[in-house]
């Protein structure tokens, strides 16, 4: 597989699963207006993956459905920080929100002046959007900056962080929220899994493996 | 055969599927139409890569199109063409008559929270400017949350995009 389909697909899986665990929210968020914010921010992360499965779909000769769904668990490319079932954690919900929000800015940032102009176009379309989600991620970052376990969830989620991102822009990610650097240890990195994505995969994928081949909706 | 102004005239009597009161054209989500020689090329860009209705709209242009009498290509165009800022005038002055305050233009930088937090925002009942952030997300992505204290309504604000 070349390295641009290896990236898009890195990217799009991370959103898909990332939104998957935010839409755990939907009903259950702390108060209304949570239960609607991150209900909409799954909705803009999947329609993310969706934009970079179908330009990885393209190149492999397959679909975008097919990408996110028929995938065996060990072929996926997200990065284990957004594997983790957080959920009824909120400290830790946004503790991880707050940490991905900002190291996606840095790799979005970094394809606008992509080559692959349809790959620079489209990271300049997410980002537009990736802008609501980080002034969200903030002013939750803000409002919990003095609570304990928000700090911990930080302090714990932090090696995940540095993970997703290749070590080349983790640099970047320790200078924009002035923490320390950290070496990465196997299991934060992108490449291994948690034991939760499998169990994610088999419930994300119920209704699909449930229907005929060539079900249309 | 058909002419692209027929066209662009059959485009805009498709309404926005989530928010009916404006059609497609005024949104500026149809970027351009061609005519090829034996078929019309629609360039579509979605206005939130998420959004539901992205099918429901590509259909409809096709199907509208088939009663022309043509065959449609519709093609999806995944880049950053597709701004607030291509909502028509008259697209905004309907969006404001339903109670949806129209976007700000866009600026260099993208939003800020403290230019959300502020009163740069009119309320499209009463027109006050006294309203205030309930939530940067709502019921679709391209909207926000506002609360008017001028006369104690909220209202949907589109997201500057």
């Amino acid at each position: 597989m070349s390295e641009r389909a290896q990236l898009l697909l890195s990217i799009a899986d991370d959103e898909l699963v990332l939104g998957w665990r935010n839409s755990e929210w939907t009903g259950i968020a702390p108060f209304l207006e949570e239960d609607v914010a991150f209900s909409s921010i799954a909705q803009n992360e999947i329609g993310h993956a969706r934009a970079l499965y179908q330009l990885a779909a393209e190149e492999l000769d397959t679909s975008a459905d097919e990408l996110a769904f028929d995938r065996e668990p060990a072929e996926y490319r997200c990065a284990p920080l957004v594997e983790l079932r957080l959920v009824p954690d909120w400290a830790e919900t946004i503790a991880r929100h707050h940490l991905y929000e900002a190291a996606d800015a840095i790799r979005i940032e970094a394809l606008k002046s992509s080559g692959d102009a349809r790959i620079a176009g489209l990271a300049a379309k997410i980002a537009r959007e990736e802008a609501y989600h980080r002034l969200h991620a903030e002013m939750w970052a803000e409002r919990l900056a003095a609570e304990q376990r928000f700090l911990e969830a930080v302090e714990r989620l932090w090696p995940f962080a540095l993970g997703l991102l290749p070590a080349d822009q983790r640099p970047q990610l320790v200078a924009r929220l002035a923490r320390p650097e950290q070496a990465v240890s196997p299991e934060h990195e992108r490449g291994a899994h948690t034991p939760e994505l499998e169990e994610l995969l088999g419930e994300m994928t119920v209704v699909r493996r449930s229907a005929p081949a060539g079900a249309q909706w | 055969m058909v002419t692209e102004a027929e066209v662009w005239e059959a485009l805009a009597e498709i309404p926005d599927p989530e928010i009916p009161v404006i059609s497609i054209v005024d949104l500026g989500v149809v970027r351009d139409v061609k005519l090829e020689e034996d078929r019309v090329r629609v360039e579509f860009t979605p206005t939130f890569l998420g959004c539901p209705a992205l099918e429901y709209m590509r259909d409809a242009m096709a199907a509208r199109i088939d009663q022309l009498g043509a065959c449609a290509q519709i093609e999806v165009v995944l880049d950053d063409s597709w701004s607030t800022d291509r909502i028509t005038p008259a697209g905004r002055e309907k969006l404001r008559a339903a109670g949806f305050a129209p976007p700000a233009p866009r600026e260099a930088g993208g939003p800020r929270l403290v230019q959300l937090q502020s009163n740069a925002f009119r309320c499209p009942y009463c027109g006050s400017t006294d309203t205030r952030l309930e939530n940067i997300f709502g019921p679709t992505p391209c909207r926000s949350l506002r609360y008017c204290a001028g006369c104690r309504q909220p209202f949907e604000q589109f997201k500057t995009i």
